[in-house]
């Protein structure tokens, strides 16, 4: 109990000296609401928080800018506005139904509640002096009426602020240790947005007979359930982050909001938290599935439905993200800066570019890399058909390797090494004397079937082939030809081939034989 | 210039008695001159180089082409001729990084050319050593080079130079491979990838993307698809374009393109079953300046077809050989602005008269006509052809059978520029040959199969076709002696004469055929009255002898070899079936060095030994046809050697056929066509 005082009494002040800060802005011509939008997005970018105030304030600033022109030139059509709240009020109602909120002091709530009471009859007090007064006298200064409206304002606001903060103490979050920055920021961000309609209810108080306390209890209640809301928000741009961002999109400058997370928010392993334990998730699935630990009411099919996107259907701004290190183009200082799309996406980016590559491939042992989802990737193809450039490179698919290659003046396609050391290469000597030892084995073998018979070995080598080599070339009859010839069968293996068988036709016929000289000319054309 | 030389030489001798020769007198320059002059038969070359040593020095100096008949003479040719730079290996099978090593360090810088395209047995070392040593290597043809892999194609690379490459079906060289070259062999303006089964579009795009002066590319057979077009049809200067058989190729793919390529002048999109006139009018949108169009096996010839093609004005060659024709579509292409010189429709289904007619009366500029196997067109076409085509040079007709033998009267009246004329299975007779005869510009005459012309006919050509060079009388069973005597008398340049089948032909024809020098082709088969005497006397007397087909030539035996194996030198492949040959004559046919190709089925004397020695003796055989019983018969290492060094075997197993009647055998044939 002592941190949730202490923690109301943070709010309180931090409420107050937004309020503090209010009534310098009233006095500018501007209208109150979207200044005071305006402040909250300045502490927006201060806390860094989620991306649900940025969604909540836009909604705030869009419906109420057009209603706080009205208000401040003519308030005719109040009915309408009220409607709306009513409306929203209806919904809310209806989500608080379902979820209730454990464990609080009532106590403590009661006080704070009859505290707000004196304080809206307070101010309606006040309003309805204002009415009689217009009433009586017309044509009044407008000064006057500015002076009024600032006080109704100031009043409200300070209402506001407690009524939220009151609401905040419910907030189950707030009892936990978390960081002791985000969670407040998460009460007022909660805030902006009931802030929005809760005022412009009671301005339109001065008009009609104005809305009851309760609804603004009801709304008090809202700001709960906006803090657990900011879960959801976050998965949905983790939805989006898998689909993973399309860089170079052109969004002109100013289109988008730009957020800012800090280094070491980056780095934290998880970002969905437990309200009521403080484990932490990657997934905000995985907190859901986790809370039915906590309870059946985390078990109801609501509470476990994945949040749906119907509030974001409304036209938002875009919300896109800076990296935190200076100087890299994708933080918003550079000059280029190209915004990254989704909170996965500063993540990698921040672990790509800006942190150490922790993580080695097992398998090849030089391939490293920062985000884990990498490598494992990597670890699916790597050793799997490299596709190698002459310039070291690999790659996993062909295409990819001759798009670099077209790419790249001198880049070539490496062959890999196994394949130059095929058989045809190195053994080609040894087939040459193979070849060589053929001829003349079967020169020998040619020989000895004539009447030399040199080489008994030979014969034998022949032998597995033909039964009897002596039979088998037996019926050539070589008698008739001169056979001294034969002496010279057994010659290199690539000798001139006519003049070895010069004998032959000289044996055989008349005609005179061509000379040796002129062989080797002959085989020329 | 036989008796010239001989003199020369007897000159020769006559001042080395004196120690004074008159040779080295000659200037270099007059010497170079002559040996420029002597290039119709490269054997001139050789007597002339022995005439004394100072030519011979000259000869080799002067000599930039080699084509070698022996890998292991290399090393010493080349000692001799320093100044290579064109190389021919394409008769020796065997060569080996060795060989590639030794061509490489003997003509360094000199060579610029080299053909592997029918060696085997080198790889990527010798590849290597060759790009590294020869730096101004611009061609290399490594077609057929089935076993080479991407090292190769990486090893070619290094020919920086390189601006010709043939690598057609090289089946094992990859993407990576073509990589390797698109990137190193910036220069190329030529590459053939025909039947490169490995290269896909990864390859193609890579070759269009770095090498940029391509001129010729042929893609034929590749597994390609569109996706290399776009950068194909960027080259600037691509004007050959060879696509046949591109089956991943498509009408929507050739559609999506944006732009034709504007600098084709040869388009060849054979056999491209997925692509009609939509695709192919797309893809020559842009060509205006297309000249010849290859689109044989492809669509039907429709006036659709015709209708794309009315653009290209340039356009003179239209080939269509193969596709489904309507007369319709060949009216189409009649009334087609543009006019074409060559036309081929062989083997067109559907050309009638009616078609072929329109359309040949619009092509008046017509220089060749092929219309083979277009079985339905009758005289009507021919006397269209013959009236509107006056020009034409080349007429192939063979198996019109319905045009009947008055028409081929009109060819010869009409048609008198004719070069070449094909009338395989004709109905001509000897009035036809008459006045064919009136084309004195004859070279080629294909009369194969006409059964009705005789000698008398025959006569009317060998007096007035003077140039005749080719001559087929394949089974045009009428013609006897007689006839050839006339031509052998008329027609001196004659090179290659057909007469197999022509049963009444005796040694006497050959005889007088050994008057014409200049015969390197001689078919006689089934001629059982040729004897070996008549062999002897065209050995003798046709010295450039390459092709000799003697088969079913029963009088034929050693006695006829013995003078081919001495006077023939020149001889590459020999047909010996059926004929009476027997060991020795098979072995003394090994002393001519150039032979190659050898076909000995049904040898009745040949024994396995004799065949083993002359297989052995003959060190150049590249290719073997035997019957399958000697592989039982002969040790199967002895067969392991010869491929060793190259040799093929085809292995026959075809029963003893006895000889039909000619006329019988045409009846055979027409029963079989459909």
């Amino acid at each position: 109990m002592d941190k949730k005082d202490r923690l109301c009494q943070e709010t309180w002040a931090k409420s107050s000296s937004s309020g503090n800060e209010l009534p310098k802005n009233i006095s500018t011509e501007k209208p109150s609401f979207i200044n005071f939008n305006f402040n909250s997005q300045q502490y927006e970018q201060k806390w860094e928080d989620t991306s649900i105030f940025g969604s909540r304030t836009n909604s705030s600033f869009q419906e109420f800018n057009p209603q706080s022109e009205t208000q401040s030139l003519l308030p005719s059509n109040p009915n309408d506005h009220i409607k709306m709240a009513d409306q929203e009020n209806s919904q809310i109602n209806e989500t608080l139904q379902t979820n209730k909120i454990p464990d609080w002091d009532p106590r403590a709530m009661l006080n704070n509640l009859s505290f707000l009471e004196q304080k809206i009859h307070q101010l309606q007090d006040l309003v309805h002096l204002i009415v009689g007064r217009r009433g009586q006298v017309l044509g009044r200064p407008d000064e006057l009426v500015t002076q009024q409206q600032q006080l109704v304002t100031a009043d409200l606001t300070s209402i506001i602020v407690q009524l939220i903060s009151t609401a905040g103490s419910l907030l189950p979050s707030v009892k936990h240790t978390l960081s002791a920055t985000t969670t407040p920021v998460g009460q007022l961000g909660g805030i902006l947005f009931p802030s929005g309609t809760g005022m412009n209810n009671s301005v339109q108080q001065q008009h009609s007979s104005g809305s009851k306390v309760s609804d603004q209890s009801n709304q008090m209640d809202v700001t709960g359930n906006c803090g657990t809301e900011q879960n959801y928000s976050i998965e949905e741009h983790e939805m989006k982050d898998e689909e993973d961002a399309e860089e170079g999109e052109n969004l002109p400058p100013g289109s988008y909001e730009i957020l800012q997370l800090e280094k070491e928010e980056i780095l934290a392993p998880h970002t969905h938290f437990c309200t009521i334990c403080g484990k932490g998730f990657k997934r905000d699935a995985n907190l859901r599935m986790h809370m039915r630990g906590h309870g059946d009411e985390y078990k109801t099919p609501a509470a476990l439905a994945k949040p749906n996107k119907e509030a974001s259907s409304e036209p938002v701004l875009i919300k896109r993200y800076s990296c935190p290190f200076t100087g890299c183009k994708r933080n918003k200082d550079h000059k280029k800066f190209q915004p990254l799309k989704t909170i996965l996406c500063v993540k990698n980016h921040y672990k790509r570019t800006h942190c150490d590559k922790s993580y080695t491939c097992s398998r090849c042992n030089t391939k490293k890399f920062s985000v884990i989802a990498d490598l494992k990737t990597h670890e699916k193809h790597c050793g799997k058909d490299k596709w190698l450039c002459s310039c070291g490179t690999t790659f996993s698919r062909k295409d990819k390797l001759f798009g670099h290659i077209a790419l790249f003046q001198g880049h070539t396609p490496a062959i890999p090494p196994d394949e130059t050391k095929g058989p045809a290469g190195p053994s080609d000597k040894g087939d040459e004397n193979e070849v060589a030892n053929k001829v003349g084995s079967i020169n020998y073998s040619f020989g000895s079937g004539g009447a030399n018979g040199t080489g008994a070995q030979n014969v034998m080598d022949v032998k597995g082939g033909v039964d009897d080599p002596a039979s088998y070339f037996s019926p050539l009859n070589f008698d008739t030809c001169n056979f001294g010839g034969f002496h010279e069968f057994p010659r290199p293996p690539f000798d001139d081939s006519e003049s070895s068988f010069s004998f032959l036709i000289s044996g055989l016929c008349n005609y005179s034989q061509k000379t040796g000289g002129e062989s080797s000319s002959n085989n020329i054309q | 210039m036989k008796r010239q030389k001989m003199t020369i030489e007897f000159d020769d001798n006559n001042s080395n008695k004196s120690n004074n020769n008159l040779f080295d007198l000659l200037s270099e320059e007059i010497v170079f001159a002559i040996l420029d002059l002597l290039n119709t038969n490269p054997l001139d070359r050789k007597s002339f180089s022995l005439v004394c040593k100072s030519v011979y020095n000259l000869e080799s100096k002067h000599r930039k082409t080699l084509k070698p008949l022996r890998q292991e003479h290399l090393p010493r040719i080349l000692n001799r001729y320093p100044h290579i730079s064109h190389l021919d290996l394409s008769l020796c099978p065997r060569i080996n990084d060795n060989s590639l090593t030794v061509i490489s360090n003997a003509c360094k810088d000199s060579l610029r050319s080299i053909d592997l395209s029918r060696s085997r047995f080198f790889s990527y070392n010798g590849l290597m050593s060759l790009a590294l040593n020869c730096k101004n290597l611009v061609d290399v043809d490594l077609s057929n080079a089935t076993e080479l892999r991407d090292a190769a194609a990486a090893a070619v690379a290094e020919a920086k130079n390189l601006e010709r490459l043939w690598l057609g079906r090289c089946k094992l060289i990859t993407d990576m491979g073509i990589g390797c070259i698109a990137v190193g062999c910036k220069k190329l303006r030529l590459i053939s990838l025909k039947w490169c089964l490995g290269v896909t579009d990864l390859g193609v795009d890579l070759i269009a993307v770095k090498c940029k002066e391509i001129r010729s590319l042929d893609l034929s057979y590749l597994p390609i698809t569109n996706k290399c077009l776009p950068s194909i049809l960027k080259l600037q200067y691509l004007e050959d374009l060879a696509m046949e058989g591109c089956f991943g190729i498509d009408d929507d793919s050739l559609t999506a393109l944006k732009h034709g390529c504007k600098s084709l002048k040869r388009l060849d999109m054979s056999s491209c079953q997925n692509i009609s006139y939509v695709g192919l009018s797309s893809l020559i949108s842009g060509a205006g300046g297309l000249e010849q169009l290859t689109l044989a096996y492809g669509c039907p010839v429709t006036p659709a077809l015709a209708n794309s093609l009315k653009n290209l004005s340039a356009l003179q060659s239209v080939k269509l050989d193969g596709c489904m024709v309507t007369s319709a579509g060949l009216k189409a292409l009649g009334n087609c602005l543009i006019s074409l010189r060559e036309l081929s429709l062989s083997k067109c289904l559907g050309v009638t008269d009616e078609g072929l007619s329109s359309l040949v009366t619009k092509h008046r500029e017509l220089r060749k006509l092929d219309i083979t196997c277009c079985r339905k067109i009758t005289d009507a076409s021919i006397a269209h052809i013959s009236s509107s085509c006056g020009n034409l040079t080349s007429l192939r007709m063979e198996s019109c059978t319905l045009v009947s033998r008055e028409a081929f009267v009109l060819i010869g009246q009409r048609c008198q520029f004719l070069e070449e004329l094909d009338l395989t299975d004709n109905e001509i007779d000897d009035e036809g040959l008459k006045s064919i005869s009136r084309c004195s510009k004859l070279s080629s005459l294909k009369l194969g199969i006409c059964l009705n012309i005789s000698d008398e006919g025959l006569a009317y050509i060998g007096m007035h076709c003077s140039k005749l060079t080719e001559l087929d009388l394949y089974r045009s069973a009428e013609i006897t002696d007689a006839g050839i005597l006339a031509i052998a008398s008329g027609c001196h340049d004659l090179e290659m004469i057909n007469m197999s089948y022509c049963r009444d032909i005796t040694d006497s024809s050959l005889i007088s055929l050994s008057k014409c020098a200049r015969l390197n082709t001689f078919e006689s088969r089934g001629c059982p009255l040729i004897t070996s005497l008549g062999i002897a006397a065209i050995a003798v007397g046709c010295k450039q002898l390459t092709k000799l087909d003697i088969k079913k030539c029963h009088n034929i035996d050693d006695n006829g070899m013995l003078p081919l194996a001495h006077f023939s030198q020149n001889l590459r492949q020999i047909t010996l079936s059926y004929s009476s040959v027997t060991d020795v004559g098979l072995l003394s046919l090994a002393s001519i060095s150039c032979l190659q190709n050898m076909t000995v089925l049904h040898l009745k004397g040949l024994t396995p030994s004799g065949l083993a020695a002359a297989l052995l003796a003959c060190g150049g055989l590249t290719k073997v046809k035997l019957h399958v019983a000697f592989k039982s018969l002969l040790p199967h290492p002895l067969f392991e050697h010869l491929e060793a060094r190259g040799c093929v075997f085809e292995w026959r197993d075809k029963q003893f056929q006895a000889e039909l009647d000619p006329k019988c055998w045409k009846l055979q044939l027409e029963d079989m066509i459909p």
